[in-house]
């Protein structure tokens, strides 16, 4: 049974023009520029200085603190300089810039594996936190502090996301069309590491044929310990968001401000499960990642496996160019991604989706008086009523707004997507949060 | 070429449904209603839409005028303003009666709260209300179908309330009885409301519940006393409940936003339009009962906040 959750909307896929093309490599980048925050949570303290020598896959910055993740060279070279750069989420941050030797020297420092039996949970996970492994699905959540359960809680389900909601991006389907062995056994360790009893591989209805490719997988002998269980869930936005994902397959809430954890489960996307796997197995640290490059000026649409701190216009030049003037360049999906103000911008350990979008693809209307058809509450996943929160963030009736809880938004633009009058509730309400996120700090 | 990039907040892109493509998608709801009347009563049909429709048009872009604001008279909203109100007069009423019934539904009904989106009453409706109090026998005088002369006859709730005589189901379900211009036409206000609600111009949860509500105490009524009250299948294709099920009580700006708020404004429209049918003296309580509905719908609204996602049942 197709199963999904209350809300929603459902835009166009728009994932033809890269959906049947295997993952290609992207050309090693003369220079990289590696961003010192990739994740959530602190930022990373250089390790490297202008003129250290480096090799692929060799830490340049890491923090001490728990929550953060280390950052490795992608590519064999020089470090130039550490500098402030064009950032795809915060604007712009420091950055190492590496100069590239052509030769891609790897980094060895950390074992292969070939049977995963012989580590310990620690030993994975730090082999997880040394490799740099943070969530790809957009958040970039480092992957260690999720596989490491606080004390005193447990979960009975881990939550594998293949559902890709998002319009244009393909990258996690085509991982699990031409990797699936690799992120079963991403997801095997993951669920060794989190003590779940349970696993659901959560698929949209369009990816049927990953969810073939990966039940193969799991037909294996090996496997059937796992539990493991493939999930067809219905194709609409944001199907993939967590709270919707645990709504859909499991009928749980998680609470407001809460974590899956809460409703006793673990939520991972596909590509990261994959990188678990590369970095256990093969040693791999995250110094690449799948992107997919598309939308309607780019001449040859395509999944690129890029080294992280890859400009965009390199990807642009190695996709053969530009077909039509650029009006918007986003980074990640067209729903919940961010516009870009330079083809400087580096790609990143959560950059999914490099949209390359004409004036034509991103219909803009006038904005008209609210006629208080309540669609956007319609399809709010989070029960909110945005038009009204609009209204009181739009007066500076702050207490109102959270009475109306603002801070609950997962951002997922439902609501000013499906506004027949064009107001961009969605910005609204982020403003509101802001706002409340301030005044609950001054006091 | 850097520069030329355009920054905005997401989602960069957007569901092509607009408020114009709303209001015209409710105006081509209506065609089967505005086919159905003009076969029935013909000249006077075409007269009193096109009275209405371009009254409402003019009021609205005289008073956009007047308050210096843009004329967005090309948005629909007069149009089906004027549509509406055509549908709830009778067909024979004077033009002149039909123009003032336009400039107070546009301006006072929606013009006077700021516009599109403010107005708290259906202006339709609203219209309607002030022409029943002002020219109560205009407003009451109806057409037999198929007659060009306003030729007084009762509608068949006034057959029913004050003669207890039955109108056939047949010529309710087709239309072919006296009434408002558009309320007559089961038929045709059943296929429109079809198209109406596969194309989400509107949503389902009011019709159906001010017509289950409706259908249940009718029922009831019937079932305690047959000689006074009719059955269910009679309130239904009787008078305007189809058509103030399916496009009044539907209008997006005077109806809750919330689900649950939805179910309550049907119910009690349902509620409100079988005790006013059976104890008030009039023989039609559509009008009163939407009209009442939607002055409590701010107060609905406050009170039918959604459950917070996340938070105890």
């Amino acid at each position: 049974m197709i199963k999904t959750f209350p809300g929603g909307v459902q835009p166009a896929c728009l994932k033809n023009e890269t959906i049947d093309k295997l993952i290609k490599n992207a050309p090693v980048p003369r220079e990289v520029i590696i961003p010192l925050l990739q994740h959530t949570g602190a930022p990373c303290e250089p390790m490297v200085s202008a003129g250290s020598r480096v090799r692929t896959g060799q830490v340049i910055a890491r923090s001490d603190k728990f929550i953060s993740s280390p950052i490795h060279a992608s590519i064999s070279g020089t470090v130039k300089k550490i500098d402030r750069y064009p950032h795809p989420v915060i604007g712009s941050f420091n950055a190492v810039f590496i100069e590239g030797d052509g030769a891609d020297t790897k980094e060895t420092s950390i074992k292969k594996t070939d049977n995963v039996n012989l580590l310990s949970e620690d030993e994975i996970r730090d082999i997880v936190r040394e490799c740099g492994i943070v969530g790809l699905g957009g958040a970039a959540f480092p992957t260690h502090v999720k596989l490491a359960l606080p004390e005193g809680k447990a979960i009975d389900s881990f939550i594998l996301n293949g559902s890709e909601c998002e319009p244009y991006l393909t990258c996690d389907h085509r991982l699990m069309l031409e990797n699936p062995a690799g992120i079963i056994e991403g997801m095997a360790m993951m669920l060794r590491l989190t003590g779940a009893s349970r696993a659901y591989i959560a698929i949209e209805s369009n990816k049927i044929g990953a969810a073939f490719a990966l039940e193969k997988i799991l037909r294996d002998k090996r496997y059937n310990t796992l539990n493991a269980k493939i999930v067809i869930l219905k194709t609409k936005y944001p199907q993939g968001a967590e709270r919707s994902l645990i709504k859909s397959i499991l009928n749980r809430e998680v609470p407001p401000r809460g974590l899956p954890l809460d409703v006793g489960c673990v939520v991972s996307n596909v590509g990261t499960a994959f990188a678990v796997y590369e970095a256990v197995f093969n040693g791999k640290p995250l110094y690449e990642r799948v992107v997919t490059v598309t939308g309607s000026c780019v001449a040859e649409p395509s999944n690129l496996r890029v080294r992280i701190g890859t400009p965009v216009k390199d990807l642009v030049d190695a996709l053969g160019g530009l077909k039509k003037d650029v009006y918007k360049i986003i980074f990640g999906g067209p729903m919940m991604g961010l516009a870009q103000l330079s083809l400087d911008t580096p790609v990143i350990k959560g950059t999914s989706g490099i949209l390359f979008l004409s004036k034509e693809d991103v219909a803009e209307y006038a904005e008209t008086n609210c006629i208080r058809c309540g669609r956007c509450v319609d399809v709010c996943p989070l029960n909110m009523v945005p038009a009204d929160i609009m209204r009181f963030v739009k007066k500076e009736q702050y207490e109102r707004a959270i009475e109306y809880n603002v801070e609950d938004c997962i951002e997922c633009g439902c609501c000013s997507y499906e506004c027949p009058s064009k107001i961009p509730l969605f910005q609204w309400i982020k403003l509101g949060k802001t706002e409340v996120l301030n005044l609950r700090s001054a006091k | 070429m850097n520069k030329d990039l355009t920054v905005s907040s997401s989602p960069h892109m957007l569901n092509k449904l607009t408020v114009p493509g709303v209001m015209w998608g409710v105006a081509i709801s209506l065609v089967p209603v505005v086919i159905s009347s003009v076969i029935f009563f013909n000249i006077l049909a075409i007269r009193l839409m096109l009275t209405c429709v371009l009254s409402c048009v003019i009021s609205e872009a005289a008073i956009q005028k007047l308050r210096g604001k843009k004329i967005a008279i090309k948005d629909g909203s007069a149009v089906v303003t004027g549509l509406l109100l055509a549908m709830v007069l009778p067909p024979a009423l004077p033009v002149w009666t039909a123009v003032i019934g336009s400039i107070v539904a546009i301006g006072l009904g929606k013009q006077l709260f700021g516009g599109l989106g403010y107005n708290i009453f259906n202006p339709a409706l609203l219209g309607r209300a002030f022409l029943m109090a002002a020219f109560p026998t205009l407003l009451t005088k109806w057409t037999s179908p198929f007659t060009l002369d306003a030729v007084t006859q009762a509608t068949p709730l006034g057959l029913m309330k004050f003669s207890q005589i039955k109108t056939p189901y047949m010529d309710l379900f087709l239309g072919n009885t006296a009434g408002s211009l558009g309320e007559t036409a089961a038929l045709a206000i059943l296929i429109g409301g079809g198209y109406l609600f596969i194309k989400r111009y509107a949503g389902w949860r009011i019709p159906l519940s001010f017509i289950v509500t409706a259908s249940i105490l009718g029922g009831a009524l019937h079932a305690v006393n047959p000689s006074v009250f009719p059955n269910a299948a009679f309130h239904l294709l009787s008078g305007g409940l189809l058509l103030g099920a399916i496009f009044m009580a539907t209008d997006p700006v005077t109806s809750p936003v919330t689900k649950k708020g939805r179910w309550i404004f049907g119910i009690g429209c349902g509620i409100l339009v079988i005790v006013i049918r059976s104890w008030s003296g009039l023989p039609e309580g559509v009008m009163y009962s939407i009209l009442l509905m939607n002055g409590i719908t701010p107060l609905v609204n406050r009170y039918t906040k959604p459950r917070r996602f996340g938070a105890k049942r």
